[in-house]
């Protein structure tokens, strides 16, 4: 419990010292309601500011709730919910757009005592993450599927790929893919047959957002390539991971999912 | 929903000129996605859409196919929330022309704004916060609200807020000062009634005497919506804006008389949380446009029906 005379002072601005006076007990329950506001007519302020005090912090848990759906699922509503309060105070937005909002939380996750026994759970908040940063990303045009065969085979090892906006991978030493797919399901959740690590491709050709699963030599092969490495040079890294990998079936993966907008090689 | 595609929202976006619907009259309802289907599929579908303009801040993808379409058909009125207008710090600039943006994009019938803030130093609380009504605020505001003005180049409707605290430190009151905001800005207002009630309640004043104070002339948007009741320190009744459920019936009065007095001014039902499905929503508007039609001039014709 703080008492008032610990709390640092507000910065001294006339015209502004009710906003900074308003907001420290935003966020912290400990703190007392601030002086500069009261009931009418002399009546007391607390249960009134209170109202500010819980639109802020359960509208922001709403707001997680909404973007990590699927871990909400896994977790409950009471864990997920106690788990989003000690974020939103840890680490408020600071945009006014909400859906920028808890890109540091599945790093919160990972580090989260009582999240310890999942710790795949980060990962599945990662693709929930950049499932919604896919869904607001810029339109555009993908890449035709057949498009590779219009490179001459001579140069394939220079063709550089262009990334579509809304095309991101998500890496996890879990099967977090599978787990994101039956958790963000409507359907009822079976047991997870698998431990093996998985990536998502996560992809937006048109409005629809769509997860794929990526073994872990997919996910180098694909990585290198959105980040413009040539062919060749992603392939290299990729043998590293997987020295069997199907080159061609994972570029035909990520050509069928919409990850690129088009394809450049030297001449 | 089939009908959005990647290729009509890019039609959307690549035409120069959207169609002007007139929105004079009309009651309309928040814009939500889920109800996309079943507005177009209504015969009858009823006057404009209202949207958070944040919302519609990302790049592309569903939010601005679905809100392209409904343009396409309808007037639309773009509602910001997080301008944090009310606030004493500057304005973000980079919020402000993505705003200009939205108003540029999709040319929406009205563009409103609230008289509150909601973000302070680097943090958004993403809620409506109040502020003392001082000459030192008024003159903060007013500055704000020229400065949104002048970028978006066009008149802001203002949003009175429902409150829920006073300020002790506030030397006029809230009807004086959206005059005050009025007379300096040229800005209009968006007389939200449900927040007249909610906060005469809880600040201990008569709607009715809020209402007379108004100045209804510069009234160009209504907001109606449900509120939620809890208590005060003292076991009395607090009312929250809630925007979960129908309009209260005190509510509705209060509007009629406002539409009595002021003609019929376009009216939208807001309902953001606890959403229904789209005929309990349309049931709403359908009654507040039934309050217009009763207070709309009498057409020319209709006039001579009158007299036959």
């Amino acid at each position: 419990m703080h008492a008032p005379s610990e709390m640092p002072a507000a910065p001294i601005d006339i015209s502004g010292s009710y906003a900074a006076g308003f907001v420290p007990s935003l966020l912290d329950p400990e703190r007392r309601t601030p002086s500069l506001v009261s009931g009418p007519n002399g009546k007391a302020a607390v249960k009134r500011f209170n109202v500010y005090r819980n639109n802020v912090t359960v509208s922001l848990i709403e707001a997680l709730a909404a973007t990590f759906p699927a871990t909400m699922r896994i977790t409950g509503e009471t864990f997920f919910r106690a788990m989003a309060r000690f974020h939103v105070r840890e680490t408020p937005p600071t945009s006014p757009l909400l859906f920028e909002y808890g890109r540091d939380f599945p790093d919160f996750i990972a580090r989260y005592d009582y999240a310890q026994s999942m710790p795949w759970l980060a990962d599945v908040a990662r693709i929930e993450r950049a499932w919604l940063d896919a869904y607001h990303a810029a339109d555009a045009p993908a890449l035709a599927p057949d498009a590779l065969a219009s490179v001459p085979p001579e140069r394939l090892g220079d063709a550089v790929f262009e990334c579509h906006p809304a095309a991101r991978i998500v890496r996890s030493a879990y099967p977090a893919a599978t787990i994101f797919a039956v958790n963000r399901a409507s359907g009822p959740v079976g047991p997870i047959e698998t431990s093996a690590p998985e990536s998502a491709l996560i992809a937006r050709p048109q409005l629809d957002v769509t997860v794929r699963q990526l073994s872990p030599g997919a996910d180098v092969l694909l990585s290198q390539l959105l980040a413009g490495a040539p062919l060749a040079m992603a392939a290299t890294a990729a043998a590293a991971a997987d020295p069997t990998l199907d080159l061609a079936a994972v570029i035909a993966t990520a050509l069928d999912a919409g990850a690129f907008t088009a394809i450049h090689h030297g001449g | 929903m089939s009908i959005l595609t990647g290729h009509d929202n890019r039609l959307a976006m690549a035409n120069p000129r959207l169609p002007k619907h007139e929105i004079a009259g009309l009651a309309g309802t928040s814009f939500k996605h889920q109800h996309l289907p079943a507005i177009l599929a209504d015969d009858a579908p009823g006057g404009f859409f209202e949207v958070h303009a944040e919302n519609y801040m990302g790049a592309g993808g569903m939010p601005h196919a679905a809100l392209a379409r409904i343009r396409e058909d309808f007037p639309v009125s773009l509602h910001g929330v997080c301008m944090s207008i009310g606030g004493p710090q500057p304005l973000d600039k980079s919020h402000l022309a993505r705003f200009k943006g939205l108003v540029e994009r999709y040319e929406p019938a009205l563009v409103s704004e609230h008289l509150a803030w909601s973000t302070h130093e680097t943090t958004f609380y993403n809620d409506l916060l109040p502020l003392p009504y001082t000459e030192a605020t008024v003159a903060r505001v007013a500055g704000h609200i020229d400065e949104v003005q002048d970028t978006i180049g066009r008149r802001l409707l203002l949003e009175n807020p429902s409150t829920y605290v006073a300020f002790p430190s506030s030397t006029m009151s809230e009807t004086a000062f959206i005059r005050e905001l009025v007379k300096r800005t040229g800005c209009g207002l968006l007389l939200d009634v449900n927040n007249v009630f909610v906060s005469a309640t809880n600040q201990g004043y008569s709607a009715l005497a809020y209402l007379s104070d108004f100045p209804l002339a510069d009234v160009g948007e209504i907001h109606l919506a449900g509120h939620a009741e809890q208590q005060d320190d003292e076991g009395e009744l607090l009312l929250i804006d809630s925007h979960d459920g129908p309009v209260a019936d005190a509510v509705w009065k209060l509007y009629e008389l406002v539409i009595a007095r002021a003609g019929p001014i376009p009216t939208l039902i807001e309902w953001d949380s606890a959403i229904p499905d789209w005929p309990v929503l349309k049931r709403e508007a359908t009654a507040a446009q039934a309050i217009l039609d009763r207070h709309a001039p009498a057409t020319p014709q209709e006039k001579i029906r009158a007299r036959a």
